[in-house]
């Protein structure tokens, strides 16, 4: 998986290209969250479009951000979910736990 | 009579979780498996192949996981076996609950029983795991359609 980071307006928005798989991409994902609040970032965006697949080591992993990020008195939210990403966050009813922004400059307004 | 038949053996690294995805897809495109049923067979299949590597050979090298896949005209059917010591699924949390709703894993049978038409377990003669997937390529699907 591919991950390119930016800051917009004070928000590190991390963009996410390939499968949040087991073994490579799960982990990129925790090591990319890490280094931002290791780098004091408290205002997290994911997007997601570009996401293929997201298996459930994933789908923990984003738990894991969420929840790293959220006990640290920050805020994790996402952009752009693919069809089947949002599938899979309705069927394991994490959409409850995240937010969820359909356009980069909603999400953005909303930190 | 199944019209096509593959057997896979890999050793116990993730890696090789794409490997046996990559090999099921392609074969089950060459039957006519649509866009969506090859992704959800697709996620089903990385949830299995993973759940051995991971929990049945706790990601032994000298472990291997064995996949047998057999496709006719109406389904697809797949058999994946581990080395270890064998899983009692019923000791497996409902992820859906909302005390294990924040827990990060816990979440691939129910990707398993949520994306296939039949998901069974049972033991190898060495008492490893032997999980079976079965989706059917038919419309009529009562489960597994994906979301």
């Amino acid at each position: 998986m591919k991950i390119d980071k930016r800051v917009v307006g004070g928000v590190s928005v991390l963009e996410l290209e390939g499968k949040i798989t087991i073994g490579k991409g799960d982990v990129a994902l925790r090591e990319a969250v890490q280094q931002l609040l290791a780098e004091g970032a408290d205002k997290i965006l994911i997007h997601l479009e570009r996401v293929t697949t997201i298996d459930s080591s994933g789908v923990g992993e984003l738990v894991s951000a969420f929840t790293t990020v959220t006990n640290r008195g920050g805020k994790l939210k996402l952009v752009n979910l693919p069809p089947k990403v949002n599938d899979i966050l309705q069927i394991t009813q994490l959409i409850t736990v995240f937010e969820v922004y359909d356009t980069e400059a909603e999400a953005l307004a909303s930190f | 009579m199944p019209e096509h038949e593959l057997h896979l053996t890999v050793g116990s690294r993730f890696e090789n979780v794409e490997l046996v995805q990559a090999a099921i897809d392609e074969a089950i495109a060459a039957r006519g498996a649509d866009e969506d049923a090859r992704h959800w067979v697709g996620l089903a299949v990385r949830e299995a192949v993973a759940n051995a590597i991971k929990h049945g050979n706790r990601q032994d090298p000298d472990k291997r996981v064995d996949v047998a896949v057999l496709i006719d005209s109406e389904a697809v059917e797949i058999a994946v076996a581990d080395e270890g010591s064998g899983f009692d699924p019923s000791t497996v949390r409902d992820p859906l609950a909302p005390e294990n709703l924040f827990r990060t894993n816990g979440r691939g049978i129910f990707y398993m029983r949520r994306f296939m038409d039949e998901v069974s377990y049972g033991s190898t003669a060495s008492g490893g795991t032997l999980v079976r997937l079965r989706k059917r390529f038919a419309a009529e699907r009562t489960n597994g359609q994906g979301p």
